[in-house]
């Protein structure tokens, strides 16, 4: 590692043509792409919260759906973000050199970076907002401070999409992101009070669920689907921005390394 | 003459290992520069030290006026890049790579779309442009991969092996487009390690070697100046015999490579008499060429 791989992240403009050639990719699948990110999300609400829902009446003063569809806006927008920055932008930094080519232009390396995760935040928002639109049709949630669920998506998405290009920055291949999504995605998703509050969770760990950026999340979603503001609402978007900036960081520094030769 | 690129004692090492060691070049406006060298020579390297997209470890390097890499973005706006492995956006047809190449110069759509007849002309793709990356043969992607290196219609064009991989046909067709280009007066950078591509393509060029220039000249004065005007290659199982008892009588110089003798001469005629006796040896006559002086001044040994 040289001095250079330090140096604060330099940012222009120049990151917007990046995030408009992912649109443009995008927009070539997207009819498939958004079935597989709405089909998820709405099998875990419509199966979990039917079934557990009729054990289960009332949680914290509402339903287990509308406790449910809070915490699944948030994981699925987790997901989603995690998983185009992980394995997509792999796939265009390693397999298909398009990072590459891109740095032959005017371009450089810290705007790519920053496209990868504005254009990951999209996605997950994208994922986010489609759960949203579906609680709303299920008639889960009637308050308007619902929609603040739409900039929390991002602030989600936008969270993930830099933890993950740590990730990507450290993949020597596509079977490392295996490691990333069963021992970091999946335990936060069951730690992070999506399926139960994390209050049922032994002592110890409701401290480390407390640290996690998907339980900052929840804790914003819930309250604001049930119209309610929510308690400490700054210490949360902070967390979920602190944990952006980290991974934006660190895996920019990550990324001059892997690809200064 | 105008200097487009200016490059000063540029150093660069990995894990302590040079790979550019104290390389130092001009390139004038208007001039086809190659540069040649073994894999490992250090010549991708040194390209992308040039590009700003690595950072050196001492030296300087002026691209069009601007200091690299700390006004290389400037720099890179008015240079093009074909590099040595195709990457083309396989989600997008023809057209698309050019439009959406074009967005990252900062060139509107309009533009574009304006230069692709004569882009896709050019490249020979006119036929082409709707079509999707995956069933492009690999000369039309090398093509298209010059042509997306034209989009902002650059100074100065820099090329990694341009040809590596393709067929003679589609290697002609590419040489044939690079010379159309030195007539429009770009400044083209190659590297490659064909020797007829050089010899046919430079003004001048560049043998480099462990990450340093072992020698510059035009093609023609590269081979006078280094090497013996003539080549007589002996074959046969008693080459290496014959050349041990003999070539040191016949020749300036001569070299052995498994079944066969390398010799090289001013005067062939007493050596090919001597050889017209020889039943046992087989052996071709022929003038020397940049071959012979990239493989006298870089060695014959392999390198991986």
């Amino acid at each position: 590692m040289s001095r250079h791989h330090f140096a604060l992240p330099r940012l222009s403009i120049r990151f917007f043509p990046i995030w408009r050639r992912h649109l443009l990719v995008w927009k070539k699948v997207a009819a498939t792409s958004i079935l597989g990110h709405i089909a998820d999300p709405m099998i875990y609400l419509l199966g979990l919260g039917y079934g557990l829902g009729s054990l289960l009446p009332h949680m914290g003063g509402t339903s287990y759906m509308v406790f449910l569809a809070a915490g699944t806006v948030c994981y699925s927008t987790m997901n989603s973000a995690s998983f185009e920055a992980l394995y997509s932008g792999f796939a265009r930094m390693h397999e298909q050199r398009t990072w590459e080519a891109i740095m032959n232009t005017p371009v450089t390396l810290d705007d790519i970076v920053l496209a990868e995760i504005l254009w990951s935040a999209t996605k997950g928002m994208l994922s986010g907002v489609a759960v949203l639109a579906v609680a709303w049709l299920l008639g889960l949630t009637h308050s308007a401070m619902a929609l603040w669920l739409i900039p929390l998506s991002v602030a989600v998405g936008l969270c993930f999409a830099a933890l993950g290009l740590v990730m990507t920055a450290l993949a020597p291949a596509y079977d490392f992101f295996m490691y990333y999504f069963t021992l970091v995605v999946t335990p936060m998703m069951l730690l992070s009070g999506v399926f139960f509050p994390a209050t049922q969770l032994p002592g110890a760990w409701q401290h480390v669920s407390a640290m996690l950026p998907l339980t900052h999340a929840v804790d914003l979603a819930r309250p604001l689907l049930s119209g309610i503001t929510p308690p400490h609402a700054l210490l949360h978007v902070a967390a979920l921005f602190g944990y952006m900036l980290l991974g934006f960081y660190v895996s920019l520094v990550l990324f001059r390394r892997r690809l200064s030769r | 003459m105008t200097a487009v690129l200016t490059v000063r004692e540029l150093r660069k090492a990995y894990d302590g290992q040079p790979v550019v060691d104290g390389f130092s070049l001009t390139l004038n406006r208007g001039e086809c520069y190659g540069l040649l060298g073994p894999n490992g020579a250090g010549k991708t390297t040194t390209l992308r030290l040039m590009l700003g997209l690595i950072e050196p470890d001492g030296g300087e390097v002026s691209l069009m006026g601007y200091a690299v890499p700390r006004q290389a973005r400037a720099a890179r706006l008015r240079v093009g890049v074909v590099p040595q492995a195709d990457n083309l956006d396989p989600d997008f047809t023809v057209a698309e790579n050019l439009m959406v190449y074009g967005r990252y110069f900062g060139i509107k759509d309009a533009e574009v779309e304006a230069a692709l007849p004569a882009l896709l002309e050019f490249a020979n793709l006119a036929h082409k442009r709707d079509a999707k990356i995956p069933t492009l043969s690999g000369g039309m992607k090398r093509r298209l991969t010059l042509a997306r290196a034209l989009v902002n219609d650059p100074d100065v064009i820099f090329l990694d092996e341009p040809t590596t991989g393709l067929d003679p046909q589609a290697r002609h067709m590419i040489w044939q487009r690079l010379r159309e280009l030195t007539v429009r007066g770009k400044t083209l950078l190659l590297t490659t390690h064909f020797m007829e591509e050089a010899e046919r393509l430079c003004h001048r060029l560049a043998i480099m070697d462990h990450g340093r220039m072992v020698a510059e000249d035009t093609p023609r004065e590269m081979i006078a100046k280094n090497i013996e005007q003539q080549v007589v290659e002996v074959y046969g199982e008693q080459a290496e015999a014959w050349a041990r008892d003999h070539a040191a009588h016949y020749t300036q110089r001569f070299e052995v490579s498994g079944e066969s003798a390398f010799c090289y001469v001013n005067d062939a005629q007493p050596l090919l008499a001597h050889l017209r006796a020889r039943a046992d040896l087989r052996y071709l006559h022929r003038p020397a060429n940049l071959e012979d002086v990239f493989l006298k001044l870089t060695g014959r040994e392999m390198r991986e």
